[in-house]
């Protein structure tokens, strides 16, 4: 066993996880929070923008006072927002930091005449660095919400749970599409949504930007691109493996297995191109909220919502609606009643293939604009599509969209109660005592016996 | 049809004790409708329903199993046979009804106990152990063995003689079901024929009251066929009920003592084999559900149909 | 000179207490894999309740390391029953992502900074090695040629290896009784079983329980080996290498896990050091555009997701397996 120095830092914490990884391969699984990373230095800031939301555009606040404490109440920087309402707090060297808490505070004696915090209870933050990422915080300024903290709040995250939700949808319904017409139980299909996202991300790093008119569409362009490289990539898995594997008779539990390995070569393979560091989009990054009502969302989050939604309604509409569509059900229905009643099996399950990981692909791109990702995005939420698709029933359409719902904003919302850092455990706590009580799920139907 | 239903049944040691004309004597007086009480009723069922989403499978008012006698339950394809197979023994659940064996209500109860209390099922789709031997599969069917406890399960003195016992007893019915020639492959390497008359015998070895088969001839040669009908004749002369799902109406004819005929889920028709199968009734739900059933198929194929031809049209307009 | 070292390196790492613990967590799989059909994705939960539970009982608690060890193990019980009660009954795949999940709940709650205060977060648990520490009989280094070893390894791999044997006796007996033909039963299809008046749901849950007990047992040794208990040693990946090691040597097998496991930790560490050579140093083999010295690291992992899918797909009965089961495995 060998520890190796490197200059980047942040890939020495990643290869020292693996190469100490020699008796288990380590991956701080990190929750989707809302993290953002500048540049792949090594310095780790706490950063951000005070806008007032009263105005419109929102009015960047200037002068205010932002300190940083570490958990032992030490002072570790200060900082006061400019001109444009920016402060950046350094903590150190990731080395250092990583995995301490800190608590961020915003003195409101320094706030300007007429402005003040949203949600008083807010003067303080407590966050983990978690993985080598700069850590972005919001004081949301407007109006006080007084008495209303916890609706407000409650509404606050929900709407973040309904963004993730829908990425989550969108690859859980790829998940149960391929189940329901094959039997697979893909562990490797969190590859498909990394897949994607590190595919949008090479075409956002390709030098100078694509513009049409004056118009910056670089991220259009590489979400585009994702889309349609997921789905070459889906149907060119389905052809080189699954389907020969099929052809041989290979039993469900093998292939499962199969998949397991697919999705241990796929992972270090691109941690081998994309490196362990933690990415971000050029395109998009800082963007300040909008205020609806009391609700504080951001355009780029409106954006997800609207085009994820459109994706999903159009994506099961074909189900519902399409003779493929119906020839689709028809083989999850039943494979040899389909085959004999003269359906392409086999091009219908190329096409579930392409259009799984074209969406899980899709998934992967928002998620890392939303949160920024690294080599193993899809692998870390794995587990809650997993628990998305068994909540709702393995192989049912509107299940895996009605789990993912009910997993997305559970895990924001839950937050009300228990600490951020749980949250995830919550959700599949829920999983877990769900089929306690609906083993089949909750929109799927109970097998035959005999 | 029938030509020689009173062929003997060849290759068994069948041995007539009599029991044959014990059970259609007790069975001559009772009526031929469906429901019908009879004299030494193993099993009672009562208001029996399963609901699959809108299809009723299984709706049986009242049905009564004589003891000692081989019942045989007949009925077109998805007529719910199986499915109340499933329903008495455990392995599926009722919307509603009760049902008794030997006067112990079953409602509610596992699998494993019903086996336990004397009534043991085959499968239509046989369920053989296949990466165990035949005669593993056999020993297997014995009950009450000490070495399936955990405690002892390490310590062979406690369960050696006990199985030396079983597997001898495990040989003699092999042999019985002619397999003693494959005692020790794997039961994956039998044929679909072999593989039914390995259920038969390990359901065997669990020494039931009852037994009750799932179409127990579907895919035997007509040889074996013959021979395999003597081991069900035998085992009435051995004591046991016997109560078979069947589509050859030939045995059906030739072992029954009694025929209980469903269809879409009811118990449409009750008697012994020759009146059952002159009951218009009888004639109507086969021939009327057949031809349904082949409607259905075909409305479905024809859907299915459409959708593909679409998918190839759409194909090629976008080449 | 290199291709000495390279395999005494190998050798090393293939007898030692890494192989130890997957070899132990191996056993576990194999009796619930292997054996009954249960497909245990949470190998690690157990692993991780072992480990946890006997460090924290020294160092938290200040309890002794018997009583660690005896609460590691029966926790793992109760893991056992709170997973197997809402799943046994259903599908095998139903489990599979049950016990991935749960595992991965009991990594993330142990490490969390909320339970802080007992399991020390993600740095983990540290010093409560002692009572092991002391029963070491050897006090100087072991040599034995190729391969050597300080004293507290060549204590943990020595003690670990008889626990392995142990183990596979255990198995051994267990499965060649009528128990482990029902086990074995169940695993070809339960339903059949079940006809036939076993309580199969009962079974299941004993085979779990002894399953996991082998995995708490794994925990305790990763927790010695390392002498430091944390989230990192039972990620989602450790259950899926115990597969691996499992698949390697032959699922079924008494002997699958021990061979499956010298021979996966004799394979990666030569890969890792085959192509450390290769990338080392200011001027090496591997030009860096090709593959640099960190790039070097994630080969074996490569090679090894690699490896899994064609093992499972051309030979699943492991390298050392049984021809005549792979003949009637066409379903
Ligand atoms: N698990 C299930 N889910 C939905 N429908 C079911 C299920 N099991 C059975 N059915 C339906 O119930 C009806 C009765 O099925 P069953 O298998 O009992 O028929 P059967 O009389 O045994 O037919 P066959 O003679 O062809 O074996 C069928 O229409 C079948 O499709
Ligand atoms: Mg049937």
């Amino acid at each position: 066993m060998r520890v190796r120095q490197s200059s980047a830092a942040a890939l020495v914490l990643m290869t020292l996880f693996t190469v100490l990884g020699i008796s288990g391969n380590a991956q701080a699984a990190t929750p989707p929070a809302t993290v953002a990373t500048s540049a792949d230095d090594d310095t780790i800031d706490v950063k951000g923008k005070l806008v007032d939301t009263r105005e419109k555009p929102p009015a960047p606040v200037e002068g205010v006072q932002i300190s940083v404490e570490d958990d032992a109440g030490e002072l570790v920087g200060e900082a006061t927002s400019d001109a444009d309402g920016l402060f950046v707090i350094p903590l150190g060297a990731d080395i250092d930091v990583v995995g301490e808490t800190y608590t961020i505070k915003l003195d409101e004696s320094t706030l300007p005449e007429g402005t003040e915090l949203r949600n008083p209870d807010q003067v303080e933050l407590e966050r983990q660095v978690k993985i080598s990422a700069d850590i972005s915080v919001t004081f949301p300024i407007g109006e006080g919400t007084v008495g209303t903290g916890w609706a407000v709040r409650a509404l606050q995250l929900g709407v973040g749970g309904l963004v993730f939700s829908l990425l989550l949808a969108m690859a859980a319904l790829g998940l149960s599409m391929i189940f329901g017409t094959t039997g697979l139980t893909n562990f490797a299909h969190g590859e498909l949504i990394t897949f994607g996202a590190l595919i949008a991300l090479f075409i956002d790093r390709l030098p100078g930007n694509i513009t049409v008119g004056g118009m910056n569409i670089t991220m259009v362009t590489a979400i585009a691109v994702a889309m349609v490289m997921s789905t070459l990539f889906g149907w060119a898995q389905d052809k080189a493996l699954w389907k020969p594997l099929r052809r041989r008779g290979t039993g469900l539990i093998a292939a499962m297995i199969v998949s397991i390995g697919l999705s241990i070569f796929l992972r270090n393979l691109y941690q081998y191109f994309a490196g362990a560091a933690n990415h971000n989009y050029s395109q998009w990054t800082s963007p300040s909220p909008w205020s609806i009502g009391p609700v504080l969302i951001t355009p780029k989050d409106v954006g997800v919502i609207i085009f994820s939604t459109i994706v999903l309604v159009a994506v099961t509409l074909a189900i519902a609606k399409t003779r493929l569509g119906k020839a689709t059900r028809a083989v999850s229905d039943n494979p040899a009643l389909a085959a004999s009643s003269g359906i392409n099996v086999d091009r219908v399950i190329s096409v579930v293939w392409a259009v799984g990981a074209g969406l899980a692909g899709l998934s992967g791109v928002l998620l890392g604009m939303t949160q920024g990702f690294d080599y193993q995005i899809g692998f870390k939420i794995l587990l809650l599509v997993f628990a998305a698709v068994v909540l709702g029933g393995l192989g049912t359409v509107w299940g895996a969209i009605l789990g993912s719902f009910i997993i997305g904003i559970f895990i924001e919302v839950s937050t009300l109660v228990v600490p951020a850092e749980l949250k995830f455990v919550g959700a599949l706590l829920v999983l877990i005592l769900a089929l306690l009580f609906r083993p089949q799920g909750l929109l799927g139907r109970a097998e035959r016996v005999g | 049809m029938p030509a020689d239903t009173t062929a003997p049944a060849s290759g068994s040691e069948y041995v007539d004790r009599g029991r044959a004309a014990e059970a259609r004597k007790a069975l001559a007086s009772v009526e031929h409708e469906p429901g019908a009480p009879k004299p030494d009723p193993i099993v009672v069922a009562d208001e029996v329903t399963r609901q699959f989403g809108g299809l009723k499978a299984v709706d049986v008012a009242h049905v009564e199993i004589q003891r000692g006698a081989i019942t045989a339950l007949i009925g077109p394809n998805g007529a719910g046979k199986t499915t109340f197979f499933n329903l008495l023994t455990g392995f599926d659940r009722p919307n509603t009804g009760r049902w008794t064996f030997n006067g112990k209500s079953l409602a509610g109860m596992s699998a494993y106990k019903v086996a336990r209390l004397g009534m043991v099922r085959t499968f239509q789709l046989t369920k053989v152990l296949a990466k165990l031997t035949v005669i593993e599969n056999m020993r297997i069917g014995a009950t009450g063995q000490s070495g399936e406890s955990l405690a002892r399960a390490m310590f062979p003195f406690f369960w050696r003689a006990q199985e030396k016992a079983n597997t001898e007893r495990a040989g003699a019915i092999l042999q019985r079901f002619k397999l003693d020639a494959k005692r020790d492959d794997f039961a994956g390497s039998l044929s679909g024929g072999q593989r039914k008359l390995l259920e038969m015998a390990r359901a065997l070895m669990v020494e039931p009251e009852l037994i009750m088969l799932d179409e127990p001839m579907a895919g035997v040669n007509p040889a074996l066929k013959q021979s395999l009908l003597g081991h069900v004749k035998s085992l009435r002369e051995d004591g046991m009920t016997v109560f078979f799902v069947e589509h050859d109406m030939d045995m059906v004819r030739d072992i029954s003592d009694w025929v209980i005929v469903m269809a879409q889920g009811q118990v449409i028709a009750e008697g012994p084999p020759d009146s059952v199968m002159a009951d218009q009734r009888v004639i109507d739900a086969y021939l009327g559900s057949h031809h349904d059933q082949v409607l259905d198929f075909e409305e479905e194929e024809k859907i299915l149909q459409e959708a593909q031809e679409e998918h190839v049209k759409n194909e090629e307009e976008a080449q | 000179m290199d291709i000495l070292n390279l395999l005494s390196g190998s050798l090393q790492q293939a007898l030692g207490p890494t192989a130890v613990v997957y070899a132990l967590a191996a056993i576990g799989l194999n009796v619930q894999f292997g054996y009954t059909g249960l497909l245990n994705f949470g190998q690690a939960g157990f692993m991780a309740i072992g480990g946890y539970f006997m460090a924290a009982s020294v160092a938290t608690w200040g309890l002794s390391f018997w009583v660690g060890i005896a609460l590691g193990l029966g926790l793992s019980v109760v893991l056992a029953l709170l997973l197997g009660i809402p799943t046994l009954r259903l599908r095998a795949d139903y489990l599979a992502i049950v016990t991935i999940a749960a595992a991965e709940i009991i990594r993330q709650t142990l490490g969390s900074v909320t339970l802080l205060k007992w399991f020390g977060g993600q740095d983990g648990l540290i010093n409560f090695q002692r009572t092991f520490v002391e029963m070491n009989p050897f006090s100087s280094r072991v040599d034995l040629g190729i391969v050597a070893w300080r004293p507290f390894d060549f204590w943990l791999l020595f003690s670990g290896w008889i626990l392995v044997a142990i183990g596979v006796v255990v198995v051994w007996l267990l499965m060649r009784s009528p128990w482990g033909r029902v086990l074995k039963g169940i695993r070809e299809d339960e339903d059949a079983v079940r006809s036939l008046g076993k309580n199969v749901y009962s079974y299941k849950m004993q085979s779990l329980i002894i399953g996991g007990l082998f995995g708490a047992v794994a925990g305790f040794y990763v927790a010695l080996q390392h002498t430091n208990m944390n989230p990192t040693w039972v990620a989602t990946d450790t259950t899926f290498f115990a597969y691996t090691v499992l698949l390697l040597g032959g699922a079924a097998r008494v002997l699958g896990p021990v061979v499956g496991s010298i021979v996966f930790w004799f394979l990666i560490t030569f890969l890792d050091l085959f192509f450390g050579i290769l990338t080392r140093g200011a001027d090496p083999f591997m030009p860096e555009w090709i593959m640099t010295n960190q790039q070097a690291s994630l080969m074996r992992l490569i090679i090894m997701g690699l490896a899994l899918m064609l093992l499972m797909i051309f030979r699943p009965q492991g390298i050392f397996g049984d021809r005549r089961e792979l003949a009637i495995d066409a379903r």
